[in-house]
């Protein structure tokens, strides 16, 4: 069985029954809910494994959004990328190839819902509408994230893997104690994480505390198939979407590079949390396409074929093939809209060879709220010494 | 003004009961704090008066006690958590030193994190292993923690509400061998009057030589003092109180008067607090020394099987000891 196929097999046989109703939906993974193919076909309704009927009603100018999303997105992913390589970046993780998961996920938020990412999770970030050079400050270091978690609802980045699950899981709590459940103006919240993660401790703690307090949670796991050079069959031997059964709640895994499904999927899984019908786990099957990172080299740990096989399934591509079969956009949008990613990019590089070194001495700034009198001390120190070199010629 | 005699567990838990009326948006959460009033009942009560939403019983993990109070703190509540014995915060200690202690730095002062992780702490109760621990240099080590501990029943009811008070993240650690020992504490006096969190203070005077202590310590070394004001030696004992920040103003004055300076915590020696504070005093009243800083501490040995624990945690004569050690210098 290559790697990247659907489902993980033991002894030769699938480790949990296939849902019949799905199969009607995703031809060839039966597992997976699937609103537009890889060739660009809409399907008009999926089914999930408990039956749930998954489907988009969007206007054309709703898909020509989605469909600028994607591609703004992987520009400015490819950007960073191109930044890294020539040194203005210190490192950069690229998202290519989950745009859709991402794009699909983040448009799905409601404004009141609260997002909590990894450390990849750009084009989230994106459709929250923060600034696409803030987590750049952060790769390139001259701060460690610099939006407002607050403001846009869309927590720092986080490193640790599978810490924000838990952080997720709280904040989730709370608006539960806040009595923020139930109405369909309520708010929910979104974890996201990815396959390796799954085997965290803090994942499954995540997992047993939003059951047994009913949180209004979206479990979200992006399954990009490798965890650094680690393959799925080392996280797991069962879909990851089924984990969820035992920790009961729903588990459903959608197609990650269908921006459609992903929305659908996990519209529906919000608007449930945020009815006070507690949480779900999403596994939004896609695939890496790039490194893990800029300091990673995946030709040393999977075959040239297998990423051929998954860019037959790239998500810009099968919703770009659906634009032009459905007449939807034209011409004119795709030569706009490249345009309008080159010159979006083009921006980004300057502003980020603008950005200028942080002084020193903020190193010392924001440890505490309240301060310390041994901290005050070290900075006045550490200022004196600095100002000692004043006027020298090092 | 109502002064009542309490043990340091009634007062600590009368302090809790206080910051939950005080502020909708303090919450207790741990492992058996809802019924059973936790462990050591320090906890005991408040679930019966002020619910389930607000005194949680969690699931039984560290981590996702700590992780979640975090997204907790975030939607903007005050949470105190309870770690049942020093010997299980370990797996919490991620969670604690890589999000709690971080988060108000990285995100630029923008997220507060007003923890509170109640953790009851060292030996002397005749636990079985991983119950007797003190972790506390791991913690004070940790920039953007800040460690109290309180050694009398005031303290801890003055001191818990002040760190529930607090927006820095607070790890308060309870000597768990004191809590049943009693003392005065006055219960209407405003939190606002209460003795300063992070300051130490002397509780006994002397002149010949200054002994540091805090927690379950404090009361080892005001007994050690008695006994050697009987051979006619005056000890200054200071009980640190606030272990980060350090507050040594008062051990600096005193060791330039007495001249001599012994440290004594539980915790093993190696890299403990008690290195840290004898490096800082010897940097600060280098000209004032009669004797190196000596330290009593426990041994660099994992905690021993509670029959020799006796042996193993520093007790009267160990300071006396050391005290001798200094004059024969």
């Amino acid at each position: 069985m290559a790697k990247g196929d659907p489902g993980v097999t033991t002894r030769g046989r699938r480790a949990a029954p296939r849902s019949k109703r799905a199969a009607s939906a995703a031809p060839g993974n039966p597992e997976l809910v699937q609103l537009l193919t890889p060739e660009g076909e809409r399907i008009e309704t999926a089914f999930g494994p408990d039956g749930t009927e998954y489907r988009v009603d969007f206007t054309d100018e709703e898909y020509r959004g989605l469909y600028r999303d994607l591609v703004l997105v992987r520009k400015l992913d490819a950007e960073a990328t191109a930044l890294q390589r020539q040194g203005e970046l210190g490192l950069w993780a690229s998202l290519l190839g989950q745009e859709a998961a991402q794009v699909g996920s983040g448009r799905a938020l409601r404004s009141q819902d609260m997002a909590f990412p990894t450390y990849r999770e750009h084009g989230v970030l994106y459709c929250r509408g923060i600034d696409p050079i803030m987590p750049l400050g952060l790769f390139r270091g001259v701060n460690q994230g610099g939006w407002d978690p607050n403001e846009f609802k869309f927590n720092m980045y986080t490193i640790v893997i599978g810490a924000q699950t838990l952080h997720a899981t709280g904040y989730a709590m709370g608006i539960h104690m806040d009595g923020k459940t139930g109405t369909e103006d309520g708010e929910a919240v979104i974890a996201y994480f990815g396959d390796g993660a799954t085997s965290q401790g803090d994942v499954n703690e995540a997992f047993v505390w939003a059951s047994v307090f009913n949180s209004p949670l979206v479990f979200f796991c992006q399954n990009n198939q490798y965890a650094i050079s680690e393959p799925l069959e080392r996280q797991t031997r069962v879909p990851l979407y089924q984990r969820a059964g035992g920790f009961g709640f729903p588990g459903v895994r959608v197609d990650g590079n269908d921006v459609l499904a992903s929305y659908a999927v996990t519209r529906h899984a919000l608007d449930n949390a945020r009815l006070g019908q507690g949480p779900s786990l999403i596994e939004a099957y896609t695939y890496r396409m790039g490194a893990h990172t800029t300091s990673d080299d995946p030709t040393r740990y999977r075959i040239a074929s297998e990423v051929e096989a998954w860019q037959a399934k790239d998500p810009i591509a099968r919703m770009k093939a659906f634009l032009e079969k459905q007449k939807i956009a034209d011409a004119d949008f795709f030569a706009d809209l490249d345009e309008q990613a080159r010159a979006e990019s083009v921006h980004l590089r300057e502003r980020v060879l603008a950005m200028p070194d942080p002084e020193p001495v903020t190193m010392f700034d924001h440890v505490y709220p309240n301060g310390s009198p041994e901290l005050d001390e070290q900075r006045a120190r550490f200022s004196r010494y600095m100002e000692s070199f004043e006027g020298s010629a090092h | 003004m109502a002064t009542e005699t309490l043990t340091l567990g009634k007062a600590i838990n009368i302090g809790l009961r206080r910051a939950l009326e005080d502020d909708p948006k303090v919450i207790i959460m741990g492992e058996d704090v809802g019924k059973l009033g936790g462990v050591f009942r320090v906890t005991d009560g408040l679930q019966k008066d002020f619910g389930d939403q607000r005194v949680i019983d969690t699931p039984l993990a560290e981590s996702g006690i700590i992780g979640t109070a975090i997204g907790l703190a975030i939607r903007g509540f005050r949470p105190v958590c309870e770690i049942q014995f020093d010997g299980f915060v370990y797996p919490a200690y991620d969670q604690i030193v890589s999000q709690v202690a971080k988060m108000h730095y990285r995100s630029q002062g923008r997220l507060r994190i007003p923890m509170v992780i109640r953790i009851p702490y060292g030996g002397g109760i005749g636990a079985v292993e991983h119950h007797s621990e003190s972790p506390e240099a791991y913690f004070a080590h940790t920039p953007g923690l800040k460690v109290v501990t309180c050694a009398n029943p005031q303290d801890g009811y003055s001191m818990i509400q002040q760190s529930i008070a607090s927006d820095d993240p607070i790890v308060f650690l309870e000597p768990k061998r004191r809590y049943w020992e009693k003392g005065p504490v006055e219960l209407d006096a405003p939190l606002s009057a209460a003795y300063p969190l992070h300051s130490a203070r002397v509780t006994r005077p002397g002149t010949d030589a200054t002994v540091l202590a805090y927690g379950p310590m404090v009361r080892t070394c005001m007994e050690a003092a008695t006994a050697a004001a009987e051979d006619g030696r005056e000890l200054e004992v200071i009980d640190l109180r606030t272990l980060s920040p350090l507050d040594l103003t008062a051990a600096y004055e005193s060791v330039k008067r007495t001249g001599r300076c012994v440290v004594v915590h539980e915790a093993p020696g190696n890299l403990g607090l008690g290195s840290e504070i004898a490096a800082r005093i010897t940097e600060e009243c280098f000209y004032s020394l009669e004797s190196p800083v000596l330290r009593v501490t426990g041994f660099d040995t994992p905690y021993p099987a509670s029959r020799v624990e006796e042996e193993y945690l520093p007790d009267l004569d160990r300071v006396l000891d050391a005290v001798d050690r200094a004059f024969g210098w």
